[in-house]
């Protein structure tokens, strides 16, 4: 029973099993809900969906699965066109026949009692005033009942649209906007507890340990407590292609200031050459040797550059290619030196991950980063968090 | 099985209703996830008021651990009475603080357990209730014995979305999004609250707020319990349907905009969206 509704479901990608299939007979079997399409809809929404990024797909699943159903659940008795007209043609008088047609013709006869009765089911009332003709036509009081007749085959005009039609959770997937918030509870994955500092907290194990050794005599142990201590650089590209994620970039680095305790950051433009900056304003003339940098922060610290890595080739792989200055060592060297340098190292792409692989320059610098570039969505931002995270780091 | 319809206070809809008697009916935890101020909370209490249970709540906050709702031994105390030769030290039972978890278990009658905003803790915290969820019961080594539950909870587990659960945790619930509440729902609401409301002032009010609502960009949207909040003030201050319908966010604001709206950037941005449309209409 709905086993194939189920396999549906399974087979684009929701993450339903067994036990839930289950869990949906069960409730069926101890009559939780009247047998009827919506309540049903209701329930195996509650049982086979775990998370609202789904909502929205099994919503279009359900209307799909069960349109065909649903329609053959309404009576409708179709009347043909021709057979109206036949009739009509031969029941109506001559006086009649006109009095058609100084209203608009047969067709304009359908339109107005099609909408007397969606009228007369709004107004929960019987018997609508048929108004036009005087009282004297086959439909209307006391004729034949007009509930259950589709007139000239126009479907759907009745029915309400369904719960699931309305698709009223479109918006939760997990390719979402970012917001601030939203990062920052990505960047809260890059988590490394460590004890450092001011010893604030009791540590059980020690002081028992000691006191015990002590006769009995209370010797209180204190520790510092857990506190997340990750260090981590920020390599920002700005300038040309990325002016249009800008406001990504800021949000990022906003979310990332606060919630990351240790945070260096640094720009460059479009590639990595022998000097950085960090002040926009004064890039011409404040610039920090990128050997500093890299001799200065150690093995610890996790990296993380963001750009869209699209430029001219020889701007990566050319002496003098920077479209800057004429740098002496080629900029893929540069990058490669990073990632030589420090192993936990990450690329997040804010441009869209489908053309990656079309920009050669991005392929490249992927394979110097060992695959590890990461598209700037929510799913990527965590991911390149968790990548980071490496081995544990023990002080 | 009694089934959950709502209360006086309370308007459940039909989804929600059926999401809690599956539930129940199934003996499946019930995860309950929407916009703040949708009565997530709420829920749990106004069950245990429909179907006359007893509750517990669990209040989670960003230190707690899953032992806590279990139990807690405080070893400390032992060792402190033990200085003083209590002879209380011989039984350790004397020091096990039984946790929300333990006293939902032993209670006689089935009882409503509530877990609020499961997502405030690490980030691993539901994997630690997992087998407590699913067996209701959990061993206690102080003891060495195993407390079972002697009638199955109904267990109400909230989360703000703050965090990802992981996926074990997910299968042996039931879930639940409450949507934000619809016009016709929101009025119920409404008057459930307010049962003397004019008709008028009530329309005035949720075209106010249904409007800012839908102003896009707004980073706090105003919730049903800002909604309640804003009326009671409207009527403490005797406002009227007109001084409502004054309203531009230009010269006009709101009366009790504070209650609606609680984002400094949020006041101006819709200052800045409304003049924006004021110099397009200015320029024809």
């Amino acid at each position: 029973m709905f086993l194939d509704f189920f396999l549906l479901l399974k087979e684009e990608g929701l993450p339903v099993s067994i036990s839930e299939y289950l869990n949906l007979l069960e409730a069926l079997n101890k009559r939780v809900t009247a047998f009827n399409t919506e309540e049903f809809y209701f329930l195996s929404k509650t049982i086979l969906i775990k998370h609202e990024q789904f909502l929205d797909r099994y919503d279009l699943l359900f209307g799909k699965y069960f349109h065909g159903i649903e329609s053959s659940e309404l009576e409708k008795k179709e009347i043909p066109k021709e057979w109206l007209e036949k009739e009509i043609n031969r029941l109506f008088s001559e006086e009649e026949k006109a009095m058609i047609e100084k209203i608009g013709g047969l067709d304009k006869l359908m339109e107005r009692l099609q909408q007397l009765l969606e009228e007369q089911k709004e107004k929960h009332q019987g018997g609508s005033k048929w108004i036009g003709t005087g009282g004297t036509s086959p439909f209307g009081n006391g004729g034949a009942n007009p509930e259950g007749i589709q007139i000239g085959g126009k479907g759907g005009g009745r029915s309400a649209v369904k719960v699931w039609e309305k698709r009223q959770f479109q918006n939760y997937s997990s390719d979402v906007e970012l917001n601030t918030r939203n990062i920052k509870l990505a960047l809260k994955r890059l988590r490394i507890l460590t004890r450092e500092g001011i010893e604030d907290e009791l540590d059980l194990p020690t002081t028992i340990q000691k006191t015990s050794k002590n006769a009995g005599y209370l010797d209180i142990e204190m520790q510092p407590a857990k506190k997340n201590r990750v260090k981590v650089l920020l390599f920002f590209d700005v300038g040309g292609s990325m002016d249009p994620y800008v406001e990504l970039c800021e949000q990022i680095f906003s979310a990332a200031k606060s919630e990351l305790k240790h945070l260096e950051f640094f720009y460059f433009h479009n590639c990595v050459y022998e000097s950085l900056w960090k002040d926009n304003n004064m890039r011409n003339n404040d610039r920090i040797p990128t050997f500093d940098v890299l001799h200065k922060f150690n093995q610890d610290y996790r990296i993380i550059f963001v750009g869209d890595a699209t430029m001219s080739p020889y701007e990566l792989t050319a002496l003098g290619g920077s479209v800057e200055h004429y740098n002496d060592e080629t900029g893929i060297a540069w990058l490669q030196r990073f990632v030589q340098k420090f192993p936990n190292t990450v690329w997040l792409n804010p441009s869209n991950e489908y053309y990656w692989d079309g920009v050669p320059t991005i392929r490249l610098i992927k394979e110097v980063f060992k695959e590890r570039m990461f598209p700037m969505t929510l799913d990527g931002l965590s991911k390149a968090m968790k990548t980071l995270k490496g081995k544990k780091v023990t002080h | 099985m009694s089934e959950f319809k709502g209360t006086e206070n309370y308007i459940a809809t039909e989804e929600l209703q059926i999401a809690v008697n599956a539930a129940i009916a199934l003996e499946k935890p019930l995860l309950i996830k929407g916009e703040p101020g949708t009565g997530k909370t709420l829920l749990a209490f106004e069950i245990a008021k429909a179907l006359n249970k007893q509750i517990f709540t669990w209040h989670v906050k960003s230190t707690t651990i899953a032992q806590q709702g279990l139990y807690e031994y405080d070893a400390v105390a032992r060792l402190r009475d033990s200085q003083f030769g209590d002879s209380k030290v011989n039984d350790i039972s004397h020091y096990i603080i039984k946790g929300k978890m333990w006293q939902a278990f032993e209670s006689e009658e089935q009882s409503v357990l509530l877990i609020d905003e499961i997502d405030k803790a690490d980030i691993e915290f539901p994997n630690d209730l997992l087998l407590e969820l699913d067996k209701m019961e959990f061993y206690c080594y102080e003891l060495q014995k195993t407390i079972k539950a002697k009638t199955r909870p109904i267990v109400i587990i909230t989360s703000n979305n703050e965090k990802e659960l992981p996926d074990a945790f997910l299968r042996r619930c039931f879930f639940h999004y409450i949507r934000f509440p619809e016009r016709q729902t929101m009025i119920d609401i409404i008057n459930v609250h307010f049962p003397n409301l004019e008709d008028d002032l009530m329309d005035e009010a949720l075209k106010v707020f249904y409007g800012l609502r839908d102003i896009h960009g707004i980073k706090k949207k105003p919730s049903t319990s800002e909604l309640i909040d804003w009326i009671r003030l409207l009527k403490l201050g005797k406002n009227t349907v007109e001084d409502l319908q004054k309203i531009d966010y230009l010269s006009t604001q709101p009366p009790y905009f504070g209650s609606l709206l609680k984002n400094e950037q949020d006041y101006e941005h819709i200052a800045k969206s409304k003049r924006s449309t004021q110099n397009t209409f200015r320029r024809f």
